[in-house]
């Protein structure tokens, strides 16, 4: 359904996309992992034809990025990461709105806009001015609106940013709900480790390149076993004691040490045994894709997912 | 044909904004009201002001600013819908419009002929007042000034979409006021004649597109002897003006 071939883009000296390279297929819900400034709305942009790539080629549903870019448009529904709605109109202007621009006929247009109101619980609202909408409300119209049209794919940036646990799932449901429903290609960016485990394929990026591709199990299972989080009163002393008597390459994290093991059970009592320094406590669990992004960039995502211009702008978002 | 439609739904969505809000329709009045009670009688009564017609006779000053203060709504009211592009980018609508699978001139046009329209209805209003400045007009003039003034917002309304296309957030729109509407007004020869000016003014009213609206407004309104120019030399320029404007207008989306 996509396809990328080698995608690089540059703004003058940055180089945003780096040889981007993956195949999505027909029905598959395909997550986009990464920090922030990876690189991941920048490749949904040229996807979505907002932008062309400096080098590369693309295709969707057939249809070349640069060459097709209408034929693209029509065959794609897009929320983007910041709103996009206008909140001077009710929801179901809104979506009319769109219906009309997108070339729905008129016929259609009525049973449509019912159709993905009433999915996204907004039916009874959908004579209200956007404006008086809660920030998850606005993601579902937006939602809604994307579906408008019957895209064959449907891109979420960051679909859940700034938004409360609760409403996440409910959009998380909508979306599992909608690829059982509707034969629809869903493309979502995410920077929330437990989101992207809903996807059917990861694409880890970091740094304008894929460093990873696979099934959630498959990456975490890179991992190699479980995960055990301790910590003591001195984390340095506990790491060079844990590599001597067990050879195991513990990291330090968040004033945690961090280790991962074949059989977490077994492991532990033999572990608490060969510190000498006091633990304060400890953890034993599966492997998330967190610790894949740890081991594949020796870094961890949530340092530097939200920074104060996020949380910012997520609170905009929530207001606005 | 689908942008043809595309082109009725921005235009629509702008009349519907419009139609819901309020202080706007308000505002546009108590402008126009301030305008013509301050200048057209404070002001003409202080100084004893009158303004003489070319083949003698004179016009009271109040109605002969009229012409300029619809000249005047109708050149805040197309600037201030097309710069709102500026507001849609800043609150992430425009790029809704973006992806659809339209033609980006369509935008452009849906856009001009939405401002240019709220524009006429605003100018419209602000005509109903005429009665009010004792101000007879024939029926068949208001039938000539309706096309006339949406001329007039259409060129002004290209024109406001040439700056937001251009300008990059809404800080730039003070500057827009106070370095392009303000002088475009002042200099039009809305509140005084244009015939007896300095050289150097005068080159600046001749420049200004608004100078041959408000002359052919004040031809048609008040009679061709307080008019500059002839009515169809006036057209003719704002046509001029309007082409060329709508033209970069779609140039500079079709960029984007």
């Amino acid at each position: 359904m996509i396809e990328v071939r080698d995608i690089y883009k540059t703004y003058g000296d940055i180089e945003a996309v780096r040889g981007v390279d993956f195949t999505v297929h027909a029905g598959e819900i395909f997550g986009f992992l990464g920090p922030n400034g990876a690189g991941k709305t920048t490749t949904i942009n040229i996807l979505c034809t907002l932008i062309k790539p400096t080098s590369g080629s693309a295709s969707l549903a057939g249809y070349n990025v640069v060459d097709d870019a209408e034929k693209v448009r029509s065959s794609i529904g897009i929320v983007f990461q910041d709103p996009s709605l206008d909140e001077r109109l009710t929801a179901h202007e809104n979506l009319e709105f769109h219906g009309m621009i997108y070339g729905v006929p008129k016929v259609d247009r009525r049973g449509r806009i019912s159709n993905v109101l009433k999915m996204v619980e907004l039916w009874d609202r959908r004579d209200d001015i956007v404006k008086t909408f809660s920030g998850g409300m606005k993601r579902r119209l937006e939602i809604a609106r994307g579906l408008m049209h019957n895209p064959r794919v449907l891109f979420l940036d960051e679909p859940t940013l700034g938004l409360d646990p609760q409403t996440r799932n409910r959009i998380w449901e909508y979306i599992r709900d909608l690829r059982q429903r509707e034969n629809i290609t869903i493309f979502l960016t995410t920077h929330y480790m437990d989101e992207a485990e809903n996807c059917d394929r990861i694409a880890i990026i970091d740094n304008g390149k894929i460093i990873s591709l696979d099934t959630p199990a498959k990456l975490k299972s890179m991992v190699g076993g479980d995960v055990i989080t301790l910590s003591t009163s001195d984390n340095k002393v506990a790491i060079e004691e844990i590599k001597k008597s067990h050879s195991i390459e513990a990291l330090e994290q968040d004033s945690k040490i961090v280790l991962e093991v074949p059989d977490g059970e077994g492991f532990l009592a033999k572990l608490v045994h060969s510190i000498s320094v006091s633990i304060d406590s400890i953890s034993l669990r599966r492997p998330t894709l967190d610790d894949v992004f740890l081991k594949l960039t020796g870094r961890t995502m949530r340092e530097e997912t939200m920074g104060p211009l996020d949380s910012f702008k997520a609170q905009v978002r929530m207001r606005r | 044909m689908h942008n043809l439609r595309a082109v009725y739904s921005i235009w629509l969505r702008d009349l519907i904004r419009y139609r819901r809000d309020k202080y706007r329709l308000i505002s546009s009045l108590a402008q126009p009201a301030l305008f013509l009670f301050v200048f057209g009688n404070g002001l003409a009564r202080g100084l004893a002001i009158d303004v003489q017609r070319t083949g003698g006779g004179q016009e009271s000053y109040v109605s002969f600013i009229f012409p300029g203060i619809i000249g005047m709504t109708l050149l805040f009211t197309s600037v201030f819908t097309a710069v709102s592009i500026v507001w849609d980018r800043e609150f992430g609508f425009l790029k809704e419009v973006m992806v659809a699978p339209i033609s980006r001139w369509s935008i452009a046009v849906g856009k001009a002929l939405g401002g240019s329209t709220v524009a006429l209805i605003q100018g419209v209003i602000v005509l109903l007042l005429a009665p009010f400045l004792g101000l007879k007009l024939s029926f068949l003039t208001l039938i000539a000034l309706i096309p006339l003034m949406y001329l007039i917002s259409i060129s002004l309304t290209s024109m406001g979409i040439v700056i937001a296309v251009k300008m990059e957030t809404m800080e730039g729109f003070q500057m827009v006021l106070n370095f392009l509407v303000m002088p475009l007004f002042v200099l039009s020869g809305a509140m005084f004649p244009l015939s007896s000016l300095p050289p150097w003014l005068s080159v600046l009213t001749r420049v200004n597109p608004l100078s041959y609206g408000v002359d052919a407004l004040r031809g048609l309104m008040l009679g061709p002897s307080l008019a500059e120019f002839p009515l169809g030399f006036d057209v003719m320029l704002l046509s001029i003006f309007a082409v060329i404007m709508m033209f970069f207008a779609v140039f500079l989306f079709n960029r984007t």
